[in-house]
């Protein structure tokens, strides 16, 4: 490393940073805390709290541009202490926190907003707020955290609000599940996280990012290499990355505003956070680098087909999310300036997922909760707002320009193909077949539900538009995908230069105009196609499908695989370990026990409570020893 | 033919095992008794035996010291059959067989 | 040197002999009837005659005073305390002739048989050939079997010789709590209860009536005749007619006042 990477002490208005995460704590603890004495104004503390912290936030961000050092931070107190390991309560603010921050609070508003009103009959809207609140600690936590403990704390927190969240109807026995598969497959990650970490202060003796970074060159490559697997590991289980990915679908039981900001915006996007705050540890090693690209040229193929096959509006959007953090990771694996134009991309995805899924949610909230798109159709004529917002977040997620989604999504296309050897072509192609099928599955969707003939189910006779405290944000939401990508792309790879380094381009196997070109040829293609296939409705029934499509309906069978490779042996493991504790180690302690009852309960009887049978074995013994010791004297057995 | 003092002790012997069936085969707790004394005569007989043969009175000693040890167990024996009987109204030692499993 | 004395030496003199072969046949009698009288009373008389074989015995083998030990302590005292005892329990109380306990009775004869012929055979092997000293010098060392006897237990076997007196005690007082059953003041009745007992309504003060003498009958079982010609129920034995006093009889007749 030619530069040592240092960060100021805190001051002035940044020395209140802690309030970020202070801020929607105590509401939660507030709202958790007080029960149902919180009911009636509950929600609007929780918006509230998330509305200061924006603003704080804000403040912060135009503070931390006047600054020298663009990196303050800010040791609270400490945290662990034992022998030498040293772990501070410390907050980082940084250009990379710094948009976190801004997209967690920005959008994390918007969508409690939004929740005021889609919550509204339910009994459990505190609750909901108070974890939804916890969430937004937690996120702000991992964020600002300036060391890899302090991120584990949020990580962990997020974790706990994603499984209370997609839980939250508790009652229903498929959110239970769902919520428990969450949790249980984040585990497998943060399991290796947490490995990383211990390895990251056994190799370096410290877990701060500074330490870490300035360190990170005295590290053997394959150590580096085996860093980089682990954290990997990790964030592909917050992401919901390949081979993590199959609980990130499940977890569309909880509520929509958490499908929103936890599912689509902002936790599932950790991972990326993570690996773009570790790029020391990335750059390092191109090894690692290329298990990364292809974790995610993988996982945002996956995703994109699987999206094309599924007919619940919200599971579609999840495949969606997957993929477009499948980009976000080829993004930072690429590394150099990918790392920028993906979190660009995960900027502008936050605004545009964010946007589909409250407005997936409003359609949900007129139609009776039917999440079926097969069930939905000419629903334009009717909810006006949601289908101008749904549309322009679609135009931006399948990147036609010059929405956001192409700013974000088209300079990841070209960094694909700006790798140096043969496997430009196979990242890069990979890429543009996600930016067709994204077209394809997306159009569906949305011709599926706002055009075409009505196949409503019979119980709707008017579908209305959701009140205005959901639709504002949903407006606000679809201002920011039209606009955030051409806003963002420039400025914000130059604000993040001190995190990730400067931006450096390598030479594209294509020209630049070619492959933009390429992107929006295959964007249109695919949006065509579905438009012509779908533009006079569909089947209400499933139809017979071939191979791919039977496949991407049983999500590539990932689940089945899970449940064959770790689910089954796992089952029968344990049924053999009950087996063996109930049968061998119980059975022998039992049978030992029952045998020596059974042949004590036959001794006993031997106690007939007569003296002469006592006498009878007296002389019988004496018989024996007299038998004994005469045999003994005379030899009589010798 | 002549007789050596081994035959006391296999009279001993036979008086000590017929004590021993008595003991096995009656049921009235004082003949039971009797039985006992039988074998313990038995004993005697032979210690005294023995004396005779080992020319020492040691063996005498012991059999005397018998002879009082079996007074008082005969004192405390039929006290303990008198007050049987006297809450069963019998003097079976069948009678007494609440002590078992 | 006492008769006895000479007797004592190996083997058998011919005295002896003619002394050993009826008394033991004797003695082995009084075993085998003790064991299989069904009378406790007849069991008791043929252990008596045993011991006194065996006293017998002792004397003969320059045990003089065991011998006469044997005779006073146990055929006088021991076996009178057991015929005493069964005197109280009551000398009826002979065996059943059904073996309660199966196989006992075959299975403790076979066992005896089987320890009997064990140790004689261990006897018979260990002693063949061995020759008895005779108690002809020990017992005049000191002027005597019974000098003897005192001089050795009250040296080398004095402790023991007290010891066994303690357990006597023990024994005499164990006895006594056995046996003896304790009447508390409270207990028994006092003179004026008893008296109150007797004129209590449904009893009957007087002394009972005899039993009728007639002509044809002067059985115990014929009840004598009150003064008003009724028959007396009280006049014969209760166990005949058992029945209660009626309402007329248990009601006060002026005695008490």
């Amino acid at each position: 490393m030619e530069h040592t990477v240092q960060f100021a002490p805190a001051t002035g208005l940044l020395s209140g940073m802690w309030l970020l995460v202070a801020l929607p704590a105590v509401s939660a603890a507030v709202l958790l805390l007080l029960g149902r004495r919180a009911d009636r104004w509950g929600h609007w503390l929780g918006c509230l709290s998330v509305g200061a912290a924006f603003v704080l936030g804000l403040l912060s961000f135009f503070a931390l541009r006047g600054q020298e050092n663009r990196a303050v931070q800010l040791n609270l107190w400490e945290f662990i202490s034992a022998g030498s390991f040293r772990v501070d309560f410390g907050l980082l603010f940084d250009p990379l926190s710094a948009v976190f921050v801004l997209l967690i609070t920005g959008v994390g508003f918007l969508i409690h907003v939004y929740a005021v009103g889609y919550m509204e009959h339910d009994e459990g809207r505190r609750r909901f707020f108070g974890y939804f609140n916890l969430f937004v600690a937690a996120m702000l936590v991992l964020v600002l955290g300036n060391n890899y403990v302090m991120t584990f704390l949020g990580w962990e927190g997020v974790g706990l609000a994603s499984y209370l969240l997609i839980s939250f109807w508790y009652v229903r026995p498929s959110a239970a599940t769902a919520g428990k598969k969450a949790f249980l497959m984040n585990r497998v990650g943060d399991a290796a996280f947490v490995i990383a970490i211990f390895l990251l202060f056994a190799q370096l003796g410290t877990v701060n990012f500074d330490g870490v970074a300035n360190q990170v060159h005295t590290l053997s490559s394959g150590v580096t290499l085996m860093l980089g697997l682990l954290l990997l590991l990790g964030a592909t289980g917050k992401s919901g990355q390949f081979p993590l990915t199959a609980w990130l679908p499940d977890a569309m039981e909880g509520p929509t505003p958490v499908s929103a900001l936890i599912h689509a915006a902002t936790m599932v996007t950790g991972g990326v956070y993570l690996i773009a705050r570790s790029n020391f540890i990335f750059t390092a090693n191109s090894t690692l680098q290329l298990v990364v690209v292809s974790v995610g040229a993988l996982t945002l193929l996956i995703g994109a087909i699987i999206g094309c096959a599924k007919d619940d509006i919200k599971r579609v959007l999840a495949w969606s999310t997957v993929s477009q953090i499948g980009y976000m990771f080829l993004g930072v694996g690429l590394g150099g300036a990918a790392y920028a134009l993906a979190i660009v991309h995960l900027l502008a995805h936050g605004f545009f997922k964010a946007g589909l899924f409250l407005g997936a949610g409003s359609v949900m909230h007129g139609m009776r909760d039917q999440v079926d798109i097969r069930r939905f159709g000419g629903l334009w004529k009717y909810m006006k707002i949601t289908w101008v917002t749904f549309g322009l977040a679609w135009l931006a997620i399948i990147g036609l320009p010059p929405l956001s989604g192409f700013f974000s999504k088209e300079p990841i296309i070209v960094a694909a193909f700006e790798r140096k050897d043969w496997t430009a072509w196979l990242f890069g192609i990979a890429a543009l077949l996600g930016a067709g099928l994204t077209a394809f599955y997306m159009t569906r969707l949305f011709m599926l539900t706002f055009h075409g003939p009505k196949r409503w189910t019979d119980d709707i006779e008017h579908p209305h538009e959701s009140p205005p405290i959901m639709t504002i944000p949903l407006v606000l939401l679809a201002v920011g995908s039209v606009a955030a990508g051409g806003l963002m792309v420039g400025p914000v790879p130059k604000w993040l230069t001190p995190v990730l380094g400067h931006e450096v381009r390598g030479e594209a196997v294509l020209a630049h105009s070619a492959i933009t070109i390429l992107a929006i040829a295959v964007t249109l293609i695919g949006a065509g196609l579905a438009y012509l296939l779908f533009r006079d409705g569909t089947a209400t029934a499933p139809q017979p499908a071939g191979a791919l499509v039977t496949a991407a309906r049983k999500n590539l069978y990932i689940d089945a695989f899970n449940e064959a490779v770790f689910e089954k042996p796992g089952i029968f493991l344990t049924r053999a370990l009950v087996f063996l504790d109930g049968k061998g180690i119980d059975g022998a302690v039992n049978g030992i026990a029952a045998s020596v009852g059974g042949g004590s309960g036959r001794l006993r009887r031997l106690q007939t409570g007569f003296v002469r049978s006592y006498a009878m074995s007296m002389l019988t013994g004496a018989l024996l020893v007299v038998a004994a010791f005469l045999a003994v004297q005379y030899g009589w057995f010798a | 033919m002549t007789l050596t003092p081994e035959w006391y002790l296999l009279l001993a012997a036979a008086l000590f095992t017929i004590g021993a069936v008595g003991v096995l085969i009656r049921r009235n707790a004082i003949v039971l008794f009797m039985c006992v004394e039988l074998m313990l005569n038995a004993a005697n007989l032979a210690l005294v035996t023995f004396s005779r043969i080992n020319g020492t009175l040691d063996g005498q000693i012991i059999a005397f010291f018998v002879m009082v040890v079996a007074a008082a167990e005969v004192v405390v024996g039929l006290a303990i059959i008198m007050s049987i009987f006297r809450t069963r109204r019998s003097a079976s030692v069948d009678d007494s067989n609440l002590l078992k499993y | 040197m006492t008769p006895a004395a000479v007797l004592a030496a190996t083997p058998m003199s011919t005295g002896e002999m003619w002394v050993f072969i009826p008394l033991g046949i004797l003695a082995l009698v009084g075993a085998l009837g003790m064991v299989a009288a069904r009378n406790a009373v007849h069991s008791a008389l043929f252990l008596v005659l045993t011991m006194l074989c065996l006293g017998v015995f002792y004397i003969v083998q320059s045990g003089p005073f065991l011998g006469v030990a044997q005779i006073i302590v146990y055929t006088g005292a021991i076996m009178m305390l057991f015929l005493f005892v069964l005197m109280l329990v009551g000398r009826d109380a002979s065996d059943s002739l059904i073996e309660t306990l199966r196989g006992q009775r075959v299975a403790a004869i076979l066992l005896g048989v089987g320890f009997a012929g064990l140790v004689c055979v261990g006897l018979g092997r260990a002693l063949a050939g061995t020759t008895a000293k005779g108690l002809a010098e020990a017992n005049s060392a000191h002027g005597g079997n019974v000098q003897g006897l005192a001089s050795l237990l009250f040296t080398r076997y004095v402790f023991a010789f007290e010891v066994t007196s303690a357990l006597l005690i023990t024994a005499a007082v164990g006895a006594m709590l056995l046996a003896h059953i304790e009447r508390r003041k409270g207990e028994r009745p006092t003179q004026p209860e008893q008296m109150r007992a007797r004129f209590a309504p449904g009893n009957y003060p007087a002394p009972k009536a005899g039993p009728g003498v007639y002509a044809t009958s002067d059985s115990v079982a014929t009840a004598g005749l009150l003064p008003d010609g009724t028959l007396a129920a009280r006049s014969i034995p209760e166990i005949l007619p058992p029945r209660e006093l009626t309402s007329s009889e248990t009601a006060p007749k002026g005695t008490d006042r």
